[in-house]
């Protein structure tokens, strides 16, 4: 059976804080168009684990890494790799809703598009309603862009955060337990949204939500203190883990 | 029962006390002001307010000098004391753990305790003992020196609320980090550092001590800041301690502009951000 | 999912190295950035070091003159160029300690009402009201010294003093106005904001359980405050006490407005005096020769150092009670 090609790698991958080892040696990869999960309970490493793949982590205290994260196959630590450079290639989504509060809905979107030179005011409004659509926010505030981006709900601003982070077109956009802080319907909307967005993008979710983990993704991984214990395309993990703490984890016994 | 109802007796004794000390310490706050009413707003005129003053001695008159050259010694101050205040207290806040940090912080609140009459005798030695004569710019970097630590504590409290979230989602765009703080972090917090630097120009606009050396005041109207100025607040203090009548009614009406100015811009700015805090000053 | 092999383009070493925060990449904008911030914030102790040195030097030639007597002697004769500065040291304590003795009672007896027993709705408002004592700027304290403070004690109180108290010396003696006592009334008033809102500040860190403990026992109101609340939060309190002397002590205007300007000292309160301030705003734009200037910043030096020091032990010990909550910082 032919494997897709990977996106995004990461080989014997350690991230620390200072003298405290959050994750070890984590080799895992992610094929491009797929929506990929990490579960674990709270503090195993899993958004650790995606920190380091936009370089977040090493802006925490005392950050640093072991190993190498490839993106296309190239080391994104490689020290002539430009890190904003690179986080405009790999977009996060955080787990609650971070619109920039001064600014409109317009605004938020266009915020990341203004960094990498002049864009027409054409062009802007192009990139912008192309982002809304896919973030399947077009059609509620199409008519009041102008509004600031606070007066939208808790769902409809996780989903403009969303459209922000895709406007710039990134390769893979990484999303830290996206609908922890919202109500079922929100949650409902944004994975849904993830089956749209995979056709674009590479997809990386951390969930706390098994249950979510098996509805929206094409693979799983289980990590567990700082370890990855498992990983494999999501209706295996689900059925037939291999490991038992997985099963352990899976059917609820721990967690 | 009886030693019961003593004690009991004894705590409403002290709570009356208490409320008698209440009624103290508000009642010269209202005398103050019923005073400076009384006293003050019959000499207000279109006159006092666009007039110059007129020879010792005579009648009529106004304090246009006194006025234009707050504006200009508080004006400039700000331009000095606002940018230093608030890059300050960014930096403080954007690096918590710098050594720098903690050293800027102490020196604030050393700075924040130091008489005003003393920072006016450093601005005289710095400036006007080289420059052998007094200038309205020695006052002006000796009100900016009170105010500079006062914006930087607000600065850094106001930046300091603005959740690392939103810093996070900017740097996750790609931002570096001085656009991630001009962009996002400031504006945020662009009304809280606005109250911070209103209050303390409330507080520069009434001081008279760091002047009294400095801009020395003057009889006239004057632009020039490399020389004497006149400012409310020293027409204030000559006028009440002179010989003249008029010159003590003047005084009055002087202080009941200062003190309008003074609270107006202090009490709109900590309304217009909800807190109350005494303190503050 | 397999570990797919590392393309030949891939960067080799498999170990990377540790990676310093955020300055690895940072753009020019950042640099420039950071330069212009730390430039800021370097300027606050560059100036007060500057400030240092410049009382310091200021101060030479009268500190070799009279070195450390300037502290003890009282001769001022600007005239015969004899400088002794004791009695503006003396009367700087002096009119700071009346200040104290009628503030400090006056503004925890507010503060533990408004703390403790203060209904909900009149809080908020008093607290407000005394804060705009706080905002009154020191030479309209003055002017109101002058005009109607004085004249009111001239005829009432200081007479009645006289004669309830006369045969204590400090309330012996002429009554002209301007004295030590006026001066230390308006220091009472102005610092009075300050000592009531950082005891507030205070008394409000003290935690729920330490009063409820005391009125589970059957404590009254009152009772609970003396035995459980105010022995938690004395050192704050006696921080706040000492932050409004610090306050006293550098006030300028209104004291040189009520307290005569007179280089002596006296038995009585109803007599002049004069603070280290008050002489320093006085006499420095009058005074001709660079002795006398030396003379005054020496005076500006070691009222300097006395604040300094004053302050320093007021935050260290309200820190001890509002524990890093930044109670007490906003009042410096």
């Amino acid at each position: 059976m032919a494997e897709p090609p990977a996106r995004v790698e990461t080989d014997k991958l350690t991230a620390m804080y200072g003298k405290t080892t959050a994750l070890r040696n984590v080799t895992l990869s992610f094929a491009s168009n797929q929506v990929h999960a990490l579960i674990g309970p709270s503090g195993c490493g899993k958004s650790t684990f995606l920190r380091t793949l936009n370089r977040m982590h090493e802006l925490s205290e005392g950050g640093w890494i072991t190993g190498r994260v490839l993106l296309d196959g190239q080391d994104i630590y490689d020290p002539g790799v430009n890190a904003m450079q690179l986080r405009r290639k790999v977009g996060m989504v955080f787990q609650r809703p971070t619109p920039f509060p001064t600014m409109s809905i317009f605004e938020n979107v266009a915020a990341g598009l203004r960094l990498n030179g002049r864009l027409s005011g054409a062009q802007l409004g192009e990139i912008v309603e192309r982002s809304l659509r896919h973030a399947a926010l077009w059609d509620e505030v199409k008519d009041r862009l102008k509004l600031n981006a606070m007066a939208l709900s808790g769902g409809q601003q996780q989903r403009l955060c969303i459209a922000r982070t895709i406007a710039p077109s990134p390769e893979v956009v990484l999303l830290d337990e996206p609908t922890a802080s919202l109500d079922p319907q929100g949650t409902q909307r944004i994975e849904e949204l993830l089956f749209e967005l995979k056709r674009e993008y590479t997809i990386v979710i951390v969930t706390h939500n098994m249950q979510q983990a098996a509805r929206v993704s094409d693979t799983t991984a289980f990590f567990y203190l700082g370890t990855m214990v498992e990983s494999g395309p999501t209706r295996q993990m689900f059925t037939a883990p291999r490991s038992d703490q997985t099963e352990a984890y899976i059917t609820g016994r721990f967690g | 029962m009886n030693r019961r109802a003593i004690r009991r007796l004894a705590s409403n004794l002290m709570v009356g006390l208490m409320v008698l000390a209440v009624v103290l310490a508000v009642l010269p706050l209202f005398f103050i002001l019923l005073h400076l009413v009384l006293k003050g707003a019959s000499s207000l005129s279109w006159d006092f307010f666009t007039k110059m003053p007129v020879p010792a001695g005579e009648t009529g008159g106004g304090v246009a000098n006194a006025i234009v050259g707050t504006l200009i010694i508080v004006g400039t101050a700000s331009l000095i004391g606002v940018p230093v205040g608030v890059g300050a207290g960014i930096y403080c806040a954007e690096y918590p753990h710098s050594r720098l940090t903690w050293l800027s912080r102490f020196v604030a609140d050393v700075m924040n305790g130091t008489p005003s009459i003393v920072v006016g005798v450093f601005a005289w030695t710095w400036i006007v003992a080289r420059q052998k004569h007094f200038s309205a710019l020695a006052g002006s970097v000796a009100l900016a020196l009170l105010m500079v630590p006062m914006v930087m504590r607000t600065t850094e409290e106001m930046i300091k609320l603005v959740p690392n979230s939103l810093r996070e989602a900017a740097l996750a765009l790609g931002y570096p980090r001085w656009r991630t703080s001009l962009s996002v972090v400031v504006p945020t917090t662009l009304p809280g550092i606005v109250t911070g630097t209103l209050l303390a120009v409330a507080r520069i606009a009434g001081e008279t001590a760091p002047l009294l050396f400095t801009a020395l005041g003057s009889q006239y109207l004057s632009f020039r800041i490399n020389q004497p100025m006149a400012a409310l607040p020293l027409t204030v203090f000559t006028y009440a301690t002179g010989p003249y009548e008029e010159w003590h009614r003047f005084a009055w009406a002087a202080a009941l502009v200062l003190i309008l100015v003074v609270l107006l811009l202090g009490v709109g700015a900590r309304l217009a951000i909800g807190r109350s805090s005494v303190a503050n000053g | 999912m397999t570990t797919a092999t590392p393309p030949a383009h891939a960067s080799s070493g498999a170990g990377r190295s540790r990676i310093p925060l955020s300055l690895r990449g940072a753009a020019y904008g950042d640099r420039v950035f950071n330069l212009v911030l730390i430039c800021a914030a370097a300027l606050i102790p560059i100036l007060l070091g500057f400030l240092v040195y410049e009382l310091w030097t200021g101060s030479q030639l009268a500190m070799q003159k009279f070195g450390l007597d300037f502290v003890a002697t009282s001769v001022w004769d600007p005239v015969a160029g004899q400088f002794g500065a004791f009695p503006l040291i003396f009367g700087t304590l002096l009119s700071s300690l009346i200040a104290l003795a009628i503030a400090v009672p006056l503004s925890l007896g507010v503060a533990i009402y408004l703390t403790e027993f203060a209904p909900r709705v009149v809080r908020q408002p008093v607290a407000f009201l005394i804060g705009l004592l706080a905002a009154i700027p020191s030479v309209v304290y003055g002017l109101w010294g002058i005009f109607v403070l004085v004249p009111l004690l001239r005829k009432t109180a200081f007479p009645f003093l006289r004669d309830v108290l006369g045969f204590l010396p400090i309330f012996q003696g002429p009554i002209y106005g301007p004295s030590m006592l006026a001066a230390g009334i308006i220091l009472a008033i102005m610092v009075m904001p300050y000592v009531m809102s950082v005891s507030r500040e205070v008394l409000l860190a003290v935690p729920n359980s330490q009063r409820e403990a005391a009125l589970a026992l059957g404590a009254t109101r009152w009772e609970a405050v003396v035995t459980a609340v105010l022995p938690y939060a004395r050192s704050g309190i006696v921080g706040a006490i000492i932050l409004g002397l610090g306050r006293a002590l550098g006030e300028t205007m209104a004291v040189t407005m009520l307290i005569g300007n007179r280089h002596e000292i006296a038995a009585s309160l109803f007599a002049p005096g004069y603070t280290m301030a008050a002489a320093i705003a006085n006499e420095f734009s009058e005074a001709a020769t660079d002795l006398h200037f030396a003379a005054l910043t020496y005076v500006a030096f070691l009222l300097f150092v006395l604040t300094v020091l004053v302050n320093a032990g007021a935050r260290l010990l309200i820190w001890r009670v509002a524990r890093g909550s930044g109670a007490g910082s906003k009042a410096l």
